[in-house]
């Protein structure tokens, strides 16, 4: 690694976190000009390679230089924009880089199937825009520029979103329902930055972070607070505000819900943290309080509730999405714990989540490809029909379920363990009981796949097909570092220590 | 290369894996395919019959994940090494079993059957070789997920619901109460491994030892202590050869085994007397026992009736490993290798008549000893062995339960033992006394049943017989796990 | 009481405006006045950054020795100066910053307010294109833009193809 980011000519590496958020948003453009998918996939994946591997080498200093900061156009803060990058949003940066690109792999034989032909540029343009959006919420060091890079990625995702409806039509309200809670989530947070601002004439985070201490008794810094925690929270899917997510989910196109499900939540989940440990400080008396009572009841009430409303799901799709608000409860159960063991716990969920679901929506976008299906039922079978991907959809499946051997039983081993510390004993009931729902609810998806008889075609045999290996090599690498980083964990363990380290460090230089 | 130990520990998973590898590939080819069972299953019982004569070394693999301060481990030690050798010495005759039992009934799915079962006995071996909870609690699970393609196997109604009820039951009480202990003894003990004198004795107060301790016995889901046995009797919809050696002697035993195990190596005799749990465990299991028993004598169907003998016989285990005592717990162990040979003659006899005649009520088999003299001979030798008669394997272990029950003044438990005995012989007899002595049923019977059917009862039954005068080396091997002085 | 209300009445004026959308964003079936509402709320927004970069007494941010050459300056002078008593009330707390950046004499208003929403309208316009866009095709897809009836048409056609 550290071979290929000394090959970099030294004005990228230099300048290597603005690139990274302007090739994309600048591809964007040239894809939305190209004739055909085809062509638009094309742009799109040489886009996205090229920042993976800017990302690996902003990652790779990451990890020599500890802290990389970037004034946007050379003016410094608190007057310029800033960008910042340490162990907590490198983390970020490797999850969004490393799916995006497997995503982007997957997606062609997908896009094909699913999105008319005339459109497939435009799609894969509105891809690349939120692409950028999503990398620029995790580098950004400035509050204001965070919004805008949050409104950017969700304004594309309603679009990709509302795109779904080539296929079902619902999509369309899915997405204008989406339209309207994202976009009072993201006001939310903008009101809390204008506190903030307002408290302390800054807008850079850094500056917000060394200003506040002198403030926690001021009202307005508390009501900032809780602007950005109802907001963020939004954007992230923390139950109660997950209303939006199943049916988006459910309806979008395929390859919109794994690269959604793996990145999107995920980017708000870093933002909550970020606001939680390096603006506002976790000693703060309000910010204490809010673990316990808004993070780790709602995040263990979350994690209950909305798998067992997942057990009661005929949708395939939208079974995963409930699946997805009851993951996110436990990383706020993280959050919760408030603890650097339940931060690294939190991120190592975060992390591996995105392995699995995302291995999970693949798969059945696998399955729409070859036979259009949506329903649970229409799964009856699929184990002798697409043996490879249901085998993948398996791994993924346990991995969710959190079985040894899978890399999930690290992240409720972790938090099991950071809640043990506390005393929490109840947490892990808690994460025990949820795990069990997930059971029956991925059980019942395995029992269709592997036990239910395939439908037969006219000649009475069973119907064989292979998804296409574009869509099977992004979905087996996922489902093979699902079973890879559980027997090699301290990878991932190291990286998500470090950013818990790096959250409670601060933000402050 | 030599065969070394530590080979041999690795040797034991992957040969049955291979095989069913092999059955797998080989599923067009009928006979090649038994050929690979019967060949991996020949190859296991002599890796193991080389695993047991270097138990003293204590081999051991263990494989740290990363820096996480779990690992996976196999560690041989004399409970483990006795127990894969029943399992791996049963499945030869057991494979045996199974073969002519699935072609004499027409079976559909045979690969599919064949395959899950050696991936079912790689688990049972995964369990007896584990060298800490954690790895023992992944082929726990393996071996319940293994089997229950197995017990869903004719695919209509009431063997799916009988599998679901399998699987919910087991995978219920191995996740929501079994893996919470585990988690507890890791955040206590720091580690899982089994250790010799308890690895929770002096770490854990008795108070937290009780709590721990219940959730280890009900959690054991397959050790079907009263009440979370139902999913036993429900897992009799699966075909004979799987009732008889994964319901007699794999998957229930490596519940119990688990349970001794756990007691022994996790707890310590000592703890596990200081905990006041121990006690009212004790006698949830004499009530199990005794309940079970009663259970059985109601019932009709003979798989059934021998379903909850299981379910009684299991328990003797458990009291064993409550009581704690070492003369109990060596008569738990003794109970666990006893038990495997009587019970599993006695299913395959259910099977062989089955076979036979198609019968399944015990009220139509009279007189059918008189046509099936090998089978209803086999099938009374095994029922003395349960009852604990002389000279039949099946006595020792209730001696040294109640011996053991006795040396801890626990006398009321020796009551229950006796009052088990007593019922054992009023279901357990009327069967082969009736197949003799009522007259023969008019229709007769085309042909006493296949010999591949026939003779492996009649070979386990000869093998619980000669256990019966094996009991010294059997307890000079255990006797250093339990301190007992001979 | 009343006094405190006034001196913060630019605040008053901006939870008026937020509720009024956020209510109508909750209360109406009609997909378009819903976004009428979104707009409202965010507009809002819009407002509470720009009245609190108000500086009492502040000119607009130009250098002096600038401000002649650009023609425009007097009229926005003035125009700020109109808006200036709105605005008084939240000067105190971002003057403390805004002393960290000014390095000149004179005392300017704070100009960040207005380019930071500069950026919002345009997120504000390009989520209302994109959301008039999608009630567009929902219209073409279901003929109709109200809530229930597009949530019965859902049910109708779910309950059809469950029969079917």
């Amino acid at each position: 690694m550290e071979f290929l980011a000394s090959l970099m000519p030294l004005p990228l590496a230099v300048h290597a976190p603005a690139i990274i958020v302007v090739t994309p948003l600048l591809m964007a453009a040239i894809a939305a000009l190209m004739p055909n998918g085809r062509l638009g996939w094309v742009v799109t994946l040489v886009s996205t390679v090229f920042t993976g591997l800017l990302a690996l080498s902003l990652i790779v200093d990451v990890q020599s230089a500890g802290v990389i900061f970037y004034a946007m156009g050379g003016w410094a803060p608190p007057a310029g924009i800033e960008f910042r990058i340490d162990a907590l949003n490198a983390v970020l940066l490797l999850v969004i880089a490393a799916l995006g690109l497997l995503s982007v792999i997957y997606a062609l034989p997908s896009v094909a199937d699913e999105i008319a032909e005339g459109r497939q540029a435009l799609f894969y343009s509105a891809f690349l825009v939120c692409f950028a959006g999503l990398v620029g919420v995790a580098i950004t060091g400035d509050a204001f520029n965070m919004f805008v890079f949050l409104e950017i990625s969700s304004i594309s995702t309603y679009v990709m979103v509302g795109m779904g409806a080539d296929k079902d039509r619902r999509a369309l309200t899915a997405a204008y329902n989406y339209l309207v809670l994202g976009t009072i989530g993201a006001t939310f947070f903008v009101i809390g930055v204008g506190f903030l601002y307002m408290a302390t004439g800054t807008l850079n985070m850094a500056g917000m972070a060394s200003r506040l201490p002198d403030l926690s008794d001021s009202r307005v810094v508390q009501a900032a607070f809780a602007f950005i925690i109802v907001g963020l929270g939004l954007k992230a899917a923390m139950f109660p505000l997950h209303l939006w997510l199943p049916n988006a989910y459910a309806y979008a196109p395929n390859f919109v819900t794994s690269f959604l499900a793996t990145t999107a939540t995920k980017v708000a989940f870093y933002t909550l943290v970020r606001f939680l440990f390096d603006v506002f400080w976790p000693e703060a008396p309000f910010v204490a309080i809010s673990f316990f009572w808004v993070f780790a009841i709602l995040g263990i009430i979350g994690m209950v509730v909305a798998s067992v409303q997942a057990v009661f799901q005929d949708d395939a799709r939208r079974l995963l999405a409930f699946s997805s608000v009851a993951q996110v409860g436990y990383m706020m159960l993280g959050l919760g714990i408030g603890t650097a063991a339940g931060v690294s716990a939190g991120m190592l969920h975060l992390v591996n989540h995105a392995m699995m679901k995302g291995a999970l929506f693949m798969a059945l976008g696998a399955f729409a490809v070859r036979f259009g299906i949506r329903r649970i039922s229409d799964l009856n079978g699929f184990g002798q029909t697409m043996p490879l991907t249901s085998a993948a959809f398996t791994i993924a499946g346990l991995s969710l379920i959190g079985v040894p051997m899978t890399v999930g039983f690290w992240s409720k081993w972790y938090l099991g363990v950071a809640a043990l510390e506390n005393g929490w004993w109840w947490a892990v009931a808690a994460l025990i009981l949820s795990s069990l729902i997930a059971l029956a609810y991925i059980g019942r998806m395995l029992a269709a796949i592997w036990m239910a008889e395939p439908p037969h075609d006219k000649t009475g045999g069973i119907a064989h097909a292979r998804a296409p290996w574009l869509m099977l090599g992004p979905l087996w690498v996922l489902a093979i570092a699902n079973i890879w980083f559980f027997f090699q964990p301290d990878f991932l363990i190291s990286l998500t220590n470090a950013a818990a380290e790096a959250a409670f460090s601060g933000v402050t230089r | 290369m030599s065969w070394t130990p530590e080979i041999a520990l690795i040797a034991a998973l992957v040969i049955p894996l291979t095989g069913g590898l092999f059955v797998g590939l080989l599923g067009k080819y009928p006979n090649l395919r038994e050929g690979a069972t019967l060949t991996a299953a020949v190859l296991l019982a002599v890796n193991v019959a080389y695993l047991v004569s270097v138990t003293g070394e204590r081999p051991e693999l263990i494989y740290e994940i990363g820096s996480t301060g779990l690992s996976f481990g196999l560690k041989l030690e004399p409970l483990g090494a006795l127990f894969a050798a029943v399992a791996s010495g049963l499945w030869i005759v057991n494979s045996i079993y199974s073969i002519g039992y699935m072609r004499g009934n027409k079976e559909t799915h045979q690969t599919r059957f064949f395959f899950f079962f050696t991936i079912a006995i790689a688990g049972a071996m995964g369990v007896a070789l584990a060298s800490n909870l954690l790895t023992m609690f992944l082929f726990y699970e393996a071996l319940t997920l293994s089997t229950y393609p197995l017990v869903a196997h004719k695919g209509d109604a009431k063997a799916r619901r009988g599998a679901a009820i399998y699987l919910s039951i087991l995978l219920g009480t191995s996740i929501g109460l079994f893996l919470p202990a585990i988690i507890a003894t890791q955040f206590i003990a720091g580690s899982t491994d089994f250790t010799v004198g308890g690895l929770l004795n002096g770490q854990a107060s008795p108070l937290v030892a009780s709590v721990l301790l219940v959730l280890f016995a009900f959690g054991i889901g397959k050790a079907a202590l009263m009440p979370v046995h139902p999913w036993l009797p429900n897992a009799m919809v699966a075909p004979t050869p799987v009732s008889a050696l994964l319901h007699a002697v794999a998957v229930v035993k490596a519940g119990v085994f688990s349970i001794l195990k756990v007691s022994t190596y996790i707890f310590g005799p000592e703890l596990i007397q200081a905990a006041p749990a121990s006690n009212w465990l004790a006698w949830i299991a004499a009530i199990s026992i005794v309940l079970a028993s009663i259970i059985a004598m109601s019932s009709n169907n003979l798989k059934r009736r021998l379903a909850f003998s299981t379910v009684s016989q299991l328990s003797y285990v458990t009291l064993g490993a409550m009581i704690a005592a070492p003369l109990a717990l060596l008569g738990a162990a003794l109970q666990i290798v006893m038990h495997a040979w009587g019970k599993i003659t006695l299913f395959m006899c259910a099977g062989a008549i089955y076979t036979a005649s198609k019968k399944t009520e015990i009220s139509d088999m009279r007189g059918l000893g008189r046509l099936m003299p090998w089978t209803f001979g086999a099938f009374a030798v095994g029922a003395f062995a349960i009852i604990g008669l002389p000279p039949f394997g099946g006595m020792w272990p209730k001696l040294f339960l109640m011996m053991g029950a006795a040396s801890t003044g626990q006398l009321a438990l020796i009551g229950a033992l006796i009052l088990s005995s007593i019922l054992n012989v009023a279901y357990l007899l009327p069967i082969p006394g009736r197949g003799f002595f009522d007259p023969a049923p008019k229709e007769g019977l085309k042909q006493p049943g296949p010999l591949l059917v026939v003779l492996p009862p009649v070979i386990t039954a000869a093998g619980v017989t000669i256990l019966f005068f094996l009991i010294g080396p059997l307890t000079e091997f255990l006797a250093p796990v339990f301190g007992v002085e001979l | 009481m009343i006094e405190l209300l006034a001196e913060r009445f630019n605040y008053i004026i901006v939870i008026i405006l937020m509720m009024t959308g956020l209510y109508a964003v909750v209360a109406t079936g009609n997909l378009v006045k819903r976004l009428v509402g979104l707009s409202l709320f965010q507009t809002s927004v819009f407002l509470l950054y720009i009245t609190i970069g108000k500086v009492s007494g502040g000119q607009p941010p130009i250098l002096p020795e600038y401000s002649e050459s650009y023609g425009g300056s007097n009229a926005g002078e003035t125009a700020m100066a109109a808006a200036s008593p709105a605005a008084e009330a939240a000067e105190g707390a971002v003057s403390q910053g805004e002393a960290l950046q000014n390095t000149a004499e004179a005392i300017y208003s704070n100009p960040l307010p207005h380019v930071l929403i500069l950026t919002a309208i345009v997120v504000g316009v390009a989520t209302l294109a994109v959301g008039l866009a999608l009630v567009v095709r929902i219209r073409e897809t279901y003929g109709t833009i109200e809530d229930e009836a597009l949530n019965q048409a859902d049910y109708a056609a779910e309950n059809a193809r469950r029969s079917a």
